[in-house]
């Protein structure tokens, strides 16, 4: 399966043995991971809580994924996200590709991420001392995402 | 129609979900603006039109996006996943 949506942690070595194995084309395996900040501009936060919207985050996931696929030569791709109560420190997503040549792979996962950030329906809430609070959508990650539209230099 | 709430729009409506009879509104928002003037609980929640967003059918659409025919509509605020 390409997209995983999840409660669970997820193994970083074994998922990409997963979507290496087997295949001898694969010159080149990007991976980026997520991870929970302590610090953010309020202070430290005690976890994270991540909603999401079911059903709809694996067909929005998937969507990415395709146009990836679509996009560049790749041999393989993984997206996994969780979803739940997070600590700081935990990992939250992990995207894999995989492709012949480095370039492919480089480009598509940094496609990946910024769409993900854009599209995909899951929501932040911060816990702190002082309380909690929804995390703000960013204007940069806007502006990440519309780099990759066709046509855009 | 189905019509879920995500996120601190979920928490101003004050439900997670709940079945509503469009009654006319053809658009995202025209049945917000339809919710608002019904309760005023809906009308804090969609104070500010900049920060929600719309899927039809699990699909992300603008608000004047059609309504008609839809079996679940969602709103929530821009996403922050990632």
């Amino acid at each position: 399966m390409t997209v995983s949506v999840q409660r669970e942690d997820f193994d970083v070595a074994a998922e990409t043995a997963r979507l290496t194995s087997g295949d001898r084309d694969i010159g080149a395996v990007v991976s980026f991971t997520g991870l929970v900040r302590e610090m953010t501009g309020e202070g430290p936060i005690g976890a994270m809580e991540l909603e999401h919207y079911p059903g709809m985050t694996q067909r929005a996931l998937e969507k990415i994924a395709d146009e990836a696929q679509a996009r560049w030569p790749l041999q393989g791709l993984r997206i996994i996200h969780r979803y739940g109560r997070l600590e700081p420190g935990e990992r939250i997503v992990l995207v894999l590709t995989a492709s012949r040549h480095r370039q492919a792979a480089f480009d598509a996962a940094a496609f990946l991420m910024d769409y993900l950030k854009t599209r995909a329906p899951f929501w932040k809430k911060e816990e702190t001392v002082g309380g909690a609070r929804w995390v703000d959508a960013r204007e940069t990650d806007d502006q990440a995402a519309a780099r990759w539209r066709r046509g855009a230099s | 129609m189905q019509v879920l709430y995500f996120a601190w729009l979920r928490e101003r409506v004050g439900a997670a979900a709940e079945e509503i009879d469009p009654d006319g509104a053809t658009t995202a928002r025209e049945l917000v603006q339809r919710l608002s003037a019904s309760d005023p609980r809906y009308a804090a929640a969609f104070a500010d039109m900049a920060a929600v967003r719309v899927a039809v059918d699990q699909e992300i659409c603008d608000l004047d996006s059609s309504i008609s025919g839809a079996r679940e509509v969602a709103f929530f605020p821009p996403v922050t996943g990632g």
